[in-house]
């Protein structure tokens, strides 16, 4: 299955803090099914890269408040979401396809076709 | 800090729980006292949290909502309080390996700190991202006071 490395919520970088979104992951006969709650995202920008084993999903979010906007209550901060998930290789990664709607990245992670049943022949001398 | 604390990502059974030992990095959030605890919390987070602040005249109420259409939303403004609430997932049953998104029924309640217009109140909802703008009534808006010089 599909486990993912140890993430911080939230991580400092020069551009601002990047969140880690909630996902769920389950699965289905063929595949492997990862939501990722990434609201606000601008869908023609997520990037998902697949390398060693890894996928990153990275979803850039533009900021909605001026730097000097007086929150009355604050709950949430804005920033661009991010995280990495270890792939076994159960998945095929060359078909991985992703969508995204209301604020919700989904990816399909399909199963590799199992290994045929084989005959073992033995020879006998 | 009843309605707002460090979230920690959940799984469901007993698979492993992700911990985030970063509480530092949410020491610029806060709980107000205008907010009420959610009905449900998602990991120890309030779901949906909310952003509240003020600006040319009007209040603006941000909720993360992903997932959820306009018509899964249900938004009230009755007696100085605006109320949020509406029912995410579809609760079929699967075989899940992590599940850290919440889901069902949820509540917030945000007393209004001024009186509104209910008439001119407009909400958006763009990539899970819901959007409430309140007017403040004309009798909340500021007014200048001549001064009298004699």
């Amino acid at each position: 299955m599909t486990t993912e490395t140890n993430a911080p919520v939230a991580e400092e970088t020069r551009q601002g803090p990047v969140y880690t979104p909630h996902v769920d992951i389950y699965e289905v006969e063929d595949e492997l099914v990862l939501q990722a709650d990434m609201p606000g995202v601008t869908g023609s920008e997520i990037d998902i890269r697949f390398e060693d084993g890894m996928l990153t999903v990275h979803g850039p979010v533009k900021p909605r408040h001026g730097e000097k906007t007086r929150f009355l209550a604050r709950e949430y901060g804005v920033g661009d979401f991010r995280r990495t998930f270890k792939v076994t290789e159960m998945v095929d990664a060359s078909r991985i396809t992703a969508e995204y709607t209301a604020g919700v990245l989904t990816l399909h992670l399909p199963k590799v076709e199992a290994a045929k049943p084989r005959k073992i022949s033995v020879n006998v001398n | 800090m009843t309605a707002l604390r460090q979230q920690s990502g959940q799984t469901n059974g007993n698979r492993n729980v992700v911990r985030n030992p970063f509480d530092q990095l949410f020491q610029n959030f806060f709980a107000s006292p205008l907010l009420e605890s959610s009905s449900w919390t998602l990991g120890q987070r309030a779901f949906p949290p909310l952003n509240l602040w003020e600006e040319n005249d009007f209040l603006y109420v941000e909720a993360e909502v992903p997932g959820l259409k306009m018509d899964q939303l249900e938004i009230f403004v009755k007696d100085g309080e605006l109320t949020l609430h509406g029912k995410r997932g579809d609760a079929q049953q699967r075989e899940y390996h992590r599940r850290e998104r919440g889901q069902g029924a949820f509540q917030r309640v945000v007393k209004l700190p001024f009186e509104i217009d209910p008439e001119k109140v407009e909400a958006t909802l763009v990539d899970g991202v819901l959007n409430i703008k309140l007017p403040k009534a004309e009798a909340a808006k500021p007014r200048k006071i001549e001064v009298k010089c004699s």
